[in-house]
């Protein structure tokens, strides 16, 4: 680091031009440089167009065959076999079983994780939970799909008695623990940025830890806490391995967790394991399939973005 | 004025909170601990070195991960290649260079927005630009190419808030003896912005490793007998050979899961470990 503050100052006797000569250079360099830097910046941008060029363009080819209304409000799900019908609800609500199911559990568990983390758990406390739920949120999702595959569901078979092998309630599971890490750390970001002043006012009034906690803490973090469920349930909704693994392949219109269902992307993975002729209709389900996924997952992640800057615009 | 005549009411619903909230939080360190604990009872006696040198196999016992464990290695190093030098580069410019315009705010929004994409769209991009576009097939550099543009937006979101946090009194110090940005930039910004830009890499690089559903999509095999030589190779990875496994009817084929799971979360492990390293001897150094 010194050598080269050293080397680029250092007084050169009696060479003047050779500097000068340098310094052209340099120049030429650096915008050589800048440009560089510029379009790898610029990659993310392009990556977003063709992500919207491909799907919009696979699609398009996909509606020209099946009309929209039927494929956003059909009912039946069957574009592998004849008759085919391209009807995603099935798909949709298998995904939202899914998704109610986890936010089931990693929401209220992840709220609460966050609050004795931020407003409880001595610094020990915190940093041993820390790192221990980092490493909950670094285990890949296939791990996941394995252990919902081989713990959850015969737990469940112990509780419940006879279980399918593929249920919506396994994968469920699995998915919420699987984001609650996330949610916990996104909401313990956001209690702790709620300034002491406010406790302490709560406190000076004479309320318990628990009065401020949940009547001053948690609604002034509120957005920050929304911003996480947002959020966390988009990360639900794209969530692909656990639920091809443990959910099952069968689309079908049901509330009951106990059934084997098949979600948007359990469907796109189950097109591209089989072999996908490149032009077929199968293949251009996948895309629009795709399609509406994105499509929900950008706007709920644009919601959890809107919700975090009016909390940052609040405190920071 | 009731709830103030109430207090040793209050004070218990107070202590109850609290110990609910501690209950609820080890509840979620008991799912990791299960989690190890199961997979570690069902693993273990498989991982030995001719699971870790065999090829995959229909037989449960001559079955190992040699090309899967290859598979992984070629694919993180080359989406390192990838990704590492064109997300570093992103964020000097959008930290040193970029003017805060609206560019600069769009680029933004951009990322944070790409990082909240699910992986399974990266897949399908990848599958149409790179496999059917660009013509590279399932070969292991459309999988780093798709895994590259997925790890882009974590690498630059690290690289840019430790390079942020170097002090700009370093900066003005380098540009007040004439160096010009790039000198200050090579020669200042980025050894102290270091130790930060290489946890956020590693972190990055472990998200390449477990991930799935990209490289089922781009259409990894899971039957590959053979190491891969070059970057037009066909290939598969431990996530898909644990998948591949998993997804059999056949409790052995779990069990082999299992013991590729372990093999995968151990090197998922050392990785983290090294980053903690890194991060405690840069804060080590600045103290």
């Amino acid at each position: 680091m010194e050598e080269a503050l050293v080397r680029d100052i250092s007084p050169k006797p009696a060479s003047a031009p050779v500097n000068l000569f340098l310094r052209r250079g340099g120049r030429w360099q650096e915008s050589l440089i800048q440009w560089v830097f510029y379009v790898c910046a610029l990659v993310s941008v392009i990556t977003t167009a063709s992500i919207i060029v491909v799907l919009v363009k696979e699609s398009w080819g996909f509606f020209r065959e099946e009309s929209i209304f039927d494929f956003l409000f059909g009912t039946t799900w069957t574009p592998l076999f004849v008759p085919r019908s391209f009807g995603v609800l099935p798909l949709v609500n298998g995904t939202f079983l899914i998704v109610a199911g986890s936010a089931l559990i990693a929401l209220p568990i992840g709220l609460s994780t966050a609050i004795y983390l931020s407003e409880y758990a001595s610094t020990r406390v915190r940093s041993v939970i820390k790192p221990m739920l980092e490493i909950l949120a670094g285990i890949p999702t296939v791990v996941y799909g394995y252990f919902a595959l081989t713990f959850v569901t015969p737990a469940l078979t112990m509780v419940y008695g006879e279980t399918r092998v593929f249920n919506a309630a396994s994968a469920s599971i699995v998915v919420g623990i699987m984001v609650l890490p996330m949610v916990a750390s996104l909401c313990d970001n956001a209690l702790r940025a709620v300034p002491s002043s406010l406790r302490q006012g709560g406190y000076a009034l004479g309320a318990t830890q628990f009065e401020v906690t949940t009547t001053i803490v948690a609604p002034s973090a509120l957005s920050g806490i929304l911003a996480s469920f947002v959020l966390a349930v988009s990360r639900a909704i794209g969530e692909t391995m656990a639920v091809t693994l443990a959910a099952g392949a069968t689309p079908r219109m049901t509330l009951n967790p106990m059934e084997s269902i098949q979600t948007m992307t359990a469907y796109m993975v189950q097109v591209s394991l089989g072999d996908v002729p490149a032009y077929g209709i199968e293949y251009k389900t996948i895309f629009a399939v795709g399609s509406l996924l994105f499509f929900i997952t950008f706007v709920m992640n644009i919601l959890s973005a809107m919700a975090l800057r009016r909390f940052r615009e609040k405190y920071e | 004025m009731n709830e103030v005549g109430n207090l040793p009411r209050r004070r218990l619903k107070a202590k109850l909170f609290h110990l609910f909230c501690a209950f609820v939080t080890f509840m979620g360190v008991a799912f990791l601990v299960i989690l190890l604990f199961h997979i570690w009872k069902e693993g273990h006696h498989w991982v030995d070195w001719q699971f870790l040198n065999s090829f995959p196999s229909r037989f449960v016992e001559k079955a190992g991960i040699k090309s899967a464990l290859w598979g992984t290695i070629w694919l993180v190093g080359l989406t390192a290649a990838i990704s590492i030098p064109v997300g570093v580069a992103a964020a000097i410019y959008m930290e040193e260079y970029a003017s805060k315009g609206k560019l600069n705010t769009f680029i933004e929004i951009n990322i944070q927005n790409l990082a909240g994409v699910p992986s399974i769209v990266y897949g399908i991009l990848g599958l149409a630009i790179f496999v059917r576009w660009f013509n590279l097939e399932r070969s292991v550099l459309a999988g780093s190419l798709t895994m590259s543009l997925l790890i882009l937006p974590i690498i630059i979101i690290a690289s840019r808030e430790s390079i942020r946090a170097v002090p700009s009194s370093i900066r003005q110090g380098s540009f007040a003896l004439g160096a010009t940005r790039w000198q200050t930039v090579r020669a200042h910004v980025l050894p102290a912005a270091l130790p930060g830009i290489l946890t956020g890499l590693i972190l990055a690089l472990s998200r390449a490793i477990g991930e799935t559903a990209p490289l089922v999509m781009i259409g990894a095999l899971a039957y590959v007998a053979f190491v891969p030589e070059g970057p037009m190779d066909s290939f598969t990875a431990l996530p898909i050979q644990i998948f591949n496994w998993a997804s059999r009817p056949q409790e052995k084929f779990h069990q082999l899961a299992a013991g590729g799971i372990l093999v995968l979360l151990a090197v998922l492990l050392m990785m983290n470990a090294i980053a903690i390293i890194i991060r405690q001897r840069a804060e080590r150094k600045m103290k």
